[in-house]
């Protein structure tokens, strides 16, 4: 086992702890760049999928995972951010322009909805979220002169006339959407060891605590809110270009399930998770489909298995490992690292009672 | 008239989502769990009632018994298998699961049943009455009046019964529930059993006026658009906010332009969020250190 020793306040907040982690992670930044090389072109574009459903999850993790605030209607603002992403690009926007705009528009949404939101808590918030997601659905499809409606409307093609390049070609568009996440995930790791990451999570482990540290409640919230709503934005109008075509059934509450899935999945709070759980929903239905050829023809072609399976992996991961794939890939390390020595209890989970919400 | 006619089928129609939201009440008053599969749960019930009463051809009096029999053996026995591990988890997690769990019954009930719409046969099916112009199904009447007096059953219950009292202390104060001597566990499965049996007892009174199919229960969504509106924990306020919502929700289809009608519900509580976020009957006070 590996012990830092540490001589300097700064090294608390480094991005890399010691010098096997900048290894590892150069050794995997290698891989990715040079991927495309290697992999089939319908491979990358999963691939550049995994990479949208990221930055999604970061900013529904900055919300779920590192806030404690509970959202069920984050496909909400994806379609905000595909939809202003199509629409701007309609009006001949360019696109080096739209993409931080449609960030932008959809961070303001997110503001919107927050401040009300922040009068709420666990339950209410997520219902409320819930609710807005239903009324963005129906907006879409009842506002044909922006959105085209039930009919949908076509994205038009991703390129900077500058240079001419044409970011829509599958390893261009792979190389945009790995160095967006890379971006997205370098401002995430930024802000949450600043001041109002930190805050964040008092605000998540206690909400009392944190106001009486000083922590405004709701403005933090609010900020919470914006800043998740835009990265998931930003997701949106990736994913927009990714599709071609945008229609008001990309965007349902399966949608939202699916990225929540994706960060219990991975691994509540932690980046590591995000990742995780994107690669896992990403390729969930590459695995269903060979999983689907093992099976008895009686049960593989059954209708709704996919969305069975995806009920009994969230319901087995929430009863058997609360932290997702990065907390078994925790122990599965620590068992390793102190080999002959493992001790079950390192891991075991505290035993806690319930907190109640109430005063009676 | 016609503003009668619409007052009527809102309010039948409302009943349906007060009962569900009864459900949703129930389980989080006494657990603090919120059940999100209630809605699955409410299909499940029409199923198993259609089953009896029309496949196997049962009496419908035996059929609706079996059918809350079942559906309260289920309800406890979901609590116990996969709720009891839960305890003292972020409800972050109980929330995600029951999805998980509303996920698994839809996708159960489509492989079981078939994904097509049935439509449960009862022996008041079909009936109408003309009230001076007023026209109501023999079935909406069933409902209004079914709720009605299963409400009175529950007021009875917990007013009147050991085990309803027992509930009440419990989802007062667990740890006093516990050291008067209450079994606090076999009370958290008799309130799932309890709030199943609601749930299929909206599936049952439903069914006839609804098609039965596994995406029926996503009106449990309207449910907790009325639970939140009644004030989460209050039970007559579920009720009544399950009646708001019917009603708006006939008034809005005919009066207002199209995708009002299915938003009108969210549109109800998300102004209700604003303005009053405890809900018409307040029963939740602010958390104490």
């Amino acid at each position: 086992m590996r012990f830092v020793q540490k001589t300097s306040y700064d090294q608390d907040i480094r991005f890399f702890e010691h010098r096997g982690q900048v290894f590892w992670y150069g050794l995997l930044a290698l891989a990715v760049l040079i991927a495309p090389l290697f992999i089939e072109r319908f491979y990358l574009g999963e691939l550049s999928l995994v990479f949208i459903y990221a930055i999604a999850g970061i900013g529904l993790m900055l919300l779920v995972g590192y806030t404690g605030l509970v959202s069920l209607g984050h496909a909400a603002f994806l379609a905000i951010g595909a939809y202003s992403q199509a629409w701007l690009m309609n009006q001949g926007v360019p696109f080096p322009l739209t993409l931080p705009l449609s960030g932008f528009i959809t961070a303001a949404v997110g503001a919107l909805v927050g401040i009300p939101a922040l009068r709420m808590t666990g339950i209410y918030l997520a219902v409320a979220t819930l609710a807005f997601a239903i009324i963005v659905e129906q907006v879409i499809i009842h506002w044909p002169a922006v959105t085209g409606g039930f009919t949908g409307m076509v994205v038009p093609r991703a390129r900077i006339e500058l240079i001419n390049l044409d970011l829509q070609q599958p390893i261009a568009f792979y190389y945009l959407c790995l160095a967006i996440l890379v971006g997205c995930l370098l401002i995430a790791m930024n802000l949450l060891r600043s001041p109002t990451g930190r805050a964040f999570r008092a605000i998540r482990d206690s909400e009392i605590s944190a106001q009486s540290l000083g922590i405004h409640l709701s403005s933090t919230k609010t900020l919470a809110f914006a800043l998740s709503a835009g990265f998931t934005g930003v997701a949106g109008s990736l994913f927009a270009h990714k599709l071609g075509y945008l229609a008001p059934d990309s965007f349902t509450i399966q949608t939202s399930i699916l990225l929540l899935l994706m960060v219990v999945v991975g691994g509540v709070g932690s980046l590591h998770g995000i990742i995780y759980g994107a690669l896992f929903i990403g390729f969930l239905p590459q695995m269903l489909a060979v999983a689907r050829d093992l099976l008895p023809v009686g049960i593989a072609q059954m209708p709704g298995l996919e969305p069975a399976l995806f009920g009994l992996i969230l319901i087995l991961v929430l009863i058997y490992e609360p932290l997702g794939i990065y907390g078994r890939w925790l122990k599965i390390r620590s068992y390793f690292e102190q080999f002959p020595l493992y001790r079950r209890a390192t891991h075991k989970r505290q035993k806690s009672y319930l907190r109640t919400e109430r005063l009676r | 008239m016609e503003v009668l006619q619409l007052l009527v089928s809102g309010v039948s129609q409302g009943c349906v989502y007060g009962l569900i939201a009864l459900g949703f009440v129930l389980i989080y008053k006494a657990t603090e769990m919120v059940n999100f599969a209630q809605g699955e749960i409410m299909m499940l019930g029409a199923f198993v009632a259609f089953t009896f009463a029309n496949l196997l051809g049962w009496p419908f009096w035996m059929a609706v018994i079996m059918t809350l029999l079942v559906m309260a053996a289920f309800g406890a026995l979901t609590e116990r298998l996969i709720l009891r591990p839960m305890i003292g988890e972020p409800p972050f997690s109980v929330l995600m699961l029951t999805i998980g769990m509303g996920y698994v019954l839809r996708a159960g009930a489509g492989a079981i049943w078939g994904n097509e719409p049935r439509t449960l046969t009862t022996p008041y099916s079909g009936g109408i009455v003309d009230l001076g112009g007023v026209i109501i199904g023999y079935e909406n009447i069933v409902i209004i009046v079914g709720t009605a007096v299963l409400c009175l059953v529950l007021f009875l219950f917990f007013r009147y019964s050991r085990v309803g009292i027992a509930m009440q202390a419990t989802s007062q104060n667990q740890l006093a529930a516990y050291y008067m001597g209450i079994p606090v566990k076999r009370i958290y499965s008799l309130v799932w059993a309890l709030s199943a049996g609601i749930a299929a007892t909206a599936g049952i009174l439903v069914a006839p006026v609804a098609l039965v199919d596994p995406l029926m229960g996503f009106i449990g969504i309207k449910a907790f658009a009325a639970a939140i509106v009644g004030g989460f924990g209050s039970l007559p306020g579920a009720i009544l906010g399950g009646i708001i919502i019917g009603v708006v929700e006939q008034f809005a289809a005919l009066y207002l332009p199209p995708g009002f009608s299915e938003t009108s519900a969210y549109v109800i509580l998300l102004v209700m969020l604003l303005v009053r976020p405890e809900g018409l009957f307040a029963t939740m006070l602010q958390k104490k250190v």
